[in-house]
């Protein structure tokens, strides 16, 4: 698994205001204005009601883990294992793939509120700890 | 003996693996091919006969175009709908609707992989991940493994599931691999040792891991003019429903509930049976878990039931509920898209010819396949009169 390039994400039309929000610090996501129902991920079309309005909206950065995975066998490109993905419910009703950041392997459990820090080159929506109060916009 | 609503419209007449395990230098369309005939061959007929063609490969675009050409076979009803491993299962559906509406007489269904031989699995992506992907594939996530990890944690948090409940699924394809000379990996493991091997994403194990083997195989589906023509019994498909929910992990409704809740009602209804009727069952296992899943999913027992309704050895030889009898994904072979392998065994089953893990009497057959990352499931009934 060596000589990888580790991935990255490539922006299109629709998740390029994703990724510039999260280059500049922010964590936004999209909200209908038919079924007022935030969606992620981001969609030119709302996958609830059909809608086309999807507008870009700031976000609590805030959420807890739904369910997550201490990796020992690293994905191509990756290395620094043991190393924990979650899936992450924001409160605003959407969930995301993360990883956790700030906080022993050992330490997380389901339910563990987390909030945004955004981290890396690319940067990334990272989370760790909502009480270990993480700045969103450190790198 | 259940009553079977089917209006016995199509059967399996043939079914037949390729080699298995490491095949270099073989290739895919090689292994697909030399299934095909042994299957053509034992349901008495030829690639003149063929006149549906479905496949599918996850490198091999245009599957069933490829396979047609190398078989010298001008289709009048070609499939090559790919929803991952659950694809075969769901063409042999397509190939019963195909057959009903009189599009085709003879289906043959194939698949091959040469993932073993040619090293080409890998756990990941690289460079720049478009679509949305982009949301997942950058994390670090060795897929697919990693993303059946998270549905197990989550199984654990909701039901109090344990690593050794999830190892009872491999001890038991193990048990009943050592029956299957075709398998690929026959020693005996037990509990401890599923739980000693190396962790590769919690609370998965290498052995909670299907196999990574080269292997293919086939299927031919006749109309029900030819089935009493067959040399074998006929296998019937009383049954089949397909669906999926998501294509990515985090858009998966629920992490502890398969789209097998909705395609093994449809096929179970479908063929007028009820969970008692279900001789045995052929239910993919890429992953410890995903049998858990499915076994909830279909409704052989309720939501978080599954790891006490599979502990004891009860799904493995002698047991009560006989589960994937071949040796599964986990000890048989696994060449990424499992899903054919469940209807060449169920098939087998019925027609009473699995020697040592023959299920005495056995008349309908469950079969499930999950394709993606627990993305699709599709479910036959098979049935013999």
């Amino acid at each position: 698994m060596t000589d990888l390039e580790r991935p990255y994400p490539q922006p299109d039309a629709v998740t390029q205001v994703f990724w510039d929000g999260i280059a500049e610090g922010r964590l936004r996501l999209q909200h209908c204005r038919d079924c007022h129902r935030y969606v992620f991920y981001p969609r030119a079309v709302c996958p609830y009601c059909m809608g086309a309005e999807l507008e870009w909206t700031d976000t609590s950065g805030r959420g807890s883990v739904y369910s997550y995975t201490v990796v020992h066998l690293a994905a191509p490109g990756f290395d620094g294992t043991p190393y924990v993905i979650a899936l992450v419910d924001l409160v605003e009703g959407v969930r995301m793939m993360t990883r956790l950041v700030g906080v022993e392997p050992g330490e997380v459990e389901i339910g563990l509120r987390v909030h945004v820090a955004i981290l890396g080159k690319p940067p990334l929506p990272c989370f760790g700890p909502a009480d270990a109060g993480p700045d969103p916009g450190s790198s | 003996m259940p009553t079977i609503r089917s209006d016995r419209v199509a059967a399996i007449g043939g079914v037949a693996e390729s080699d298995l395990g490491d095949v270099a230098p073989k290739t895919a369309l090689q292994l697909q091919a030399e299934a095909a005939r042994e299957a053509l061959t034992e349901a008495g007929l030829t690639t003149a006969d063929v006149d549906g063609v479905f496949s599918a490969g996850g490198d091999q675009p245009m599957a069933s175009v490829q396979i047609a050409e190398y078989l010298g076979i001008t289709p009048r009803y070609s499939d090559s709908t790919n929803l991952g491993g659950a694809s075969f299962v769901a063409h042999a559906a397509h190939a019963v609707d195909a057959i009903a509406a009189r599009h085709c007489d003879v289906a043959l269904i194939t698949y091959g992989s040469t993932q073993r031989s040619l090293r080409s699995r890998t756990l990941g992506s690289s460079g720049a991940i478009r679509g949305p992907a982009q949301f997942e594939s950058i994390w670090g996530l060795p897929l697919p493994v990693g993303a059946y990890a998270l549905a197990a944690t989550r199984h654990m948090h909701e039901y109090g599931t344990t690593a050794e409940q999830l190892a009872e699924v491999a001890v038991a394809a193990r048990a009943w691999a050592a029956l299957n000379e075709r398998a690929f990996q026959r020693d005996p493991l037990a509990i401890a040792d599923v739980l000693d091997s190396a962790m590769i994403s919690e609370p998965l194990h290498r052995l909670d891991c299907c196999l990574v083997t080269d292997g293919g195989g086939a299927g031919v589906i006749v109309n029900a003019a030819r089935a009493v023509d067959l040399p074998m019994p006929p296998v019937w498909i009383a049954g089949h429903g397909h669906s999926h929910t998501h294509f990515t992990i985090a858009n998966m409704p629920s992490l502890t509930t398969t789209p097998a809740d909705r395609s093994g009602p449809a096929a179970m209804a479908m063929a007028g049976i009820t969970h008692a009727n279900v001789d045995v069952a052929e239910v993919y296992d890429s992953f410890t878990i995903t049998v858990l899943l499915s076994l909830e999913a279909l409704g052989f027992c309720g939501l978080g039931e599954s790891g006490d309704f599979v502990s004891g050895g009860r799904t493995g030889p002698g047991g009560d509920f006989p589960l994937n009898t071949n040796g599964g994904g986990l000890s048989y072979c696994h060449p990424g898209m499992y899903g054919i392998f469940t209807l060449i065994e169920g098939t087998r089953q019925l027609r009473g010819e699995c020697g040592g893990r023959q299920i005495s009497g056995a008349r309908v057959a469950l079969c499930n396949a999950t394709g993606g990352v627990l993305s699709s499931a599709a479910t036959v009934v098979l049935a013999r009169d």
